[in-house]
């Protein structure tokens, strides 16, 4: 059984193809202005991607914000059903997720079988998020995509103790401002955001072993931080960002 | 001089208004809420002209000895909900925000004490008071709301302080609160100019007991599977016994009421068309989202089929004793759910859960509501511990909109959902097995 999971985010829109217990295709693109457009198409090149005709589809579920614009899917799930079922078929030891996405943060406990016990999500607040991030990378003026890196050179993190998007960048701007080192700056964002998120964890009881998907999880500072804030292995799939597609499409073949 | 003219006018056409609506009402089989509370809203705005008493009371005050005196008693928290139902709490709160008030404080304060400087809202505006009685039982807010207020009209405060009741009820606190009821007594004296009514509060405390006898018994028809009422009704359907408690309009509408619902079991009528999963609310109502709400969690056959606030105005009888209503008063007010203990609260949201038979619990974390928002997670934690129904915490205010997050609580509430349906799934196939 051939089936799609595509995931609207936010920020980015994932597509993955499962075959049985085999990941064929994913695909990621930014999500825009128009959902169920973005839908379609990431929808198409992830097709284009397998090599595969439409109608070697048999099952589709949507995912994430925009789960309901996506018309052509069979079924919609939340993003924690489908973080779920995707983590539990990536390593089915995981007890705990933290999906860190472009608008929201969430934590997550599974059972022994892989079905949500409790999950826990972000208040109204954009700080702990992707979008925290990149609103921090534009006042560094540095590519997002060398944080990882860049917060691993830091010997003293900064502290950066706003709890709110807009106030943390004008702390981190008065940083600047004072002459502290970038990597000190990107090492302390890193660390508020696992503070916040670990919390989040905490609330529920986190259980070994722990997995961290979304967007977020590429980048290897905040990992490193959660790890040692939680003081535990943080697993790191190389399928993180399109986890909750191939959740969703392992949900489409048990429908 | 012409607006004293135009005022007058107006406060004679709303007494017209009231008395040609009571006049029909008498005629009408069933008296609905809309008829009866425009009767109590319009007498209570030409009160001037009958040259009745209007008091400004917390919705958890001693109201008995108000009505013994006939004295028109008014709540601004009442006022609150309807601001935040009719969608006009942003922009009262927005004013209040002008007034330099923060928008931290309550966001019935917040419409309340901008609403009298504006003569806004849906009704524009509360009648002018003659008096305040400020009851701190339900939180320290209303401390400062009421003095507020009773600088801005120029009018007489009377406190009553309820000690916070963590366990029990100490001698200390019964003769703390019994001595004020003495104050508040003579406090109603002075503001009428006569003797308080001692013969006339017995039969009022007898209504009010007799009214919040009815009130549990509209709430208790709930427990039926499926549900006749949900708690969204039971929103609706409260607003008399905080208003007119002590009164027979009370005793009428709810006896009316239970009978309904009695008829609804009967003929198979549920409040949800296809309830498969009941749930327990905790918190005020999102007063502005009760549609959006009743919609959304309906679309999973889920019914809140009850609720820790409404069953809060019939939550404290026990310490009611009919022959002696003002001495056992001062316990009952003193009691309620929001002045005990987190460990109380817990117990009583416990019995809700066994009484309603609930597969799930969600808990309003109600940005205004500070004392009914606080223990709340403790309060999640023993649930999940005690009887390990799935539990969901909604960030958001009763009546500014600004706070609600559509989408985020539209997913929290469709996964709280897969949860339980994957739950109740699993469960059936279990029980399937054994038989």
């Amino acid at each position: 059984m051939i089936t799609a999971g595509i995931d609207i985010g936010s920020i980015t829109a994932k597509a993955a193809i499962v075959d049985g217990g085999k990941i064929i295709a994913t695909k990621i693109i930014f999500t825009g202005y128009n959902a169920e457009l973005a839908g379609q198409k990431v929808y198409d090149e992830v097709l284009i991607e397998a090599g595969l005709g439409k109608t070697a589809i048999d099952k589709i579920v949507s995912t994430g914000y925009g789960r309901n614009a996506v018309g052509f899917a069979d079924k919609s799930f939340t993003e924690i059903m489908a973080h779920a079922a995707g983590a539990y078929f990536l390593n089915p030891l995981i007890h705990s997720i933290i999906d860190i996405g472009g608008q929201d943060s969430k934590a997550i406990l599974l059972d022994d079988k892989g079905k949500v016990k409790n999950f826990v999500m972000n208040d109204k607040c954009a700080a702990g998020t992707g979008r925290f991030l990149e609103v921090m990378a534009r006042a560094l003026e540095v590519n997002l995509d060398d944080f990882g890196t860049m917060s691993q050179k830091s010997a003293s993190p900064s502290k950066i103790s706003s709890l709110c998007t807009v106030f943390a960048e004008s702390e981190v701007i008065s940083l600047i401002a004072r002459g502290e080192k970038r990597q000190d700056i990107i090492a302390g964002i890193h660390e508020s955001i696992a503070a916040r998120v670990s919390s989040m964890l905490a609330r529920i009881g986190v259980q070994k072993p722990a997995m961290i998907t979304g967007g977020v999880a590429r980048n290897s500072g905040v990992v490193l931080a959660l790890s040692k804030k939680l003081d535990m292995e943080m697993e790191v799939s190389p399928y993180a960002q399109v986890n909750g597609a191939i959740g969703a499409a392992i949900l489409a073949a048990a429908l | 001089m012409k607006k004293q003219i135009s005022d007058l006018l107006k406060i004679i056409g709303i007494f017209l208004f009231g008395k040609f609506k009571k006049f029909t009402m008498r005629f009408k089989k069933s008296k609905t809420m809309k008829d009866i509370m425009l009767v109590y809203y319009s007498e209570a705005k030409s009160a001037r002209l009958t040259r009745k008493k209007v008091a400004w009371i917390t919705s958890g005050g001693p109201v008995e000895p108000l009505i013994a005196m006939d004295v028109i008693p008014v709540y601004p928290e009442n006022h609150g909900a309807m601001i935040g139902a009719s969608k006009m709490g942003t922009g009262l709160c927005e004013t209040a925000e002008n007034m330099g008030y923060s928008s931290d404080l309550c966001s019935y304060a917040r419409a309340d004490i901008a609403c009298a400087t504006v003569n806004g809202g849906p009704i524009g505006g509360l009648p002018k008071p003659d008096m305040l009685v400020c009851c701190n039982n339900i939180c320290g807010t209303v401390l400062k709301w009421y003095e507020v207020q009773a600088r801005y009209f120029n009018v007489p405060l009377f406190v009553l302080d309820t000690p916070f009741c963590h366990t029990g009820y100490s001698e200390e606190t019964a003769r703390y609160v019994r001595s004020q009821i003495n104050e508040y007594i003579s406090f109603i004296e002075r503001a009428c100019g006569r003797k308080f009514d001692y013969e006339r509060v017995k039969k009022v405390g007898h209504l009010s007991l007799q009214g919040q006898q009815l009130w549990q018994k509209v709430l208790d028809t709930a427990a039926h599977k499926p549900a006749p009422l949900s708690a969204f009704d039971a929103f609706y359907h409260l607003a008399l016994i905080v208003t007119l408690r002590g009164t027979p309009e009370v005793i009428d509408y709810y006896t009316a009421l239970v009978a309904k619902m009695k008829d609804r079991i009967a003929r198979g009528i549920s409040a949800v068309p296809n309830e498969k999963y009941r749930l327990l609310w905790d918190n005020l109502p999102i007063w502005h989202r009760t549609r959006w709400l009743y919609d959304k969690f309906a679309s999973h056959d889920a019914c809140l089929v009850a609720d820790t606030y409404t069953s809060a105005w019939c939550g404290t009888m026990k310490y009611i004793d009919e022959n002696n209503f003002i001495d056992s008063m001062a316990e009952a007010y003193t009691r309620i759910y929001l002045n005990i203990g987190v460990d109380e609260m817990a117990k009583m949201v416990i019995a809700m859960i066994d009484k309603y038979d609930v597969d799930g619990f969600v808990l309003h974390s109600n940005r205004s509501c500070k004392p009914y928002s606080f223990g709340q997670m403790d309060i999640q934690r023993i649930v999940e511990k005690e009887r390990g129904i799935p539990c969901l915490m909604i960030e958001a205010d009763m009546v500014d909109e600004r706070t609600f997050s559509e989408s985020q609580i539209s997913t929290r509430i469709d996964a709280f959902m897969e949860i339980i349906k994957e739950r109740k799934k699993h469960s059936s196939s279990i029980s399937m097995a054994k038989e």
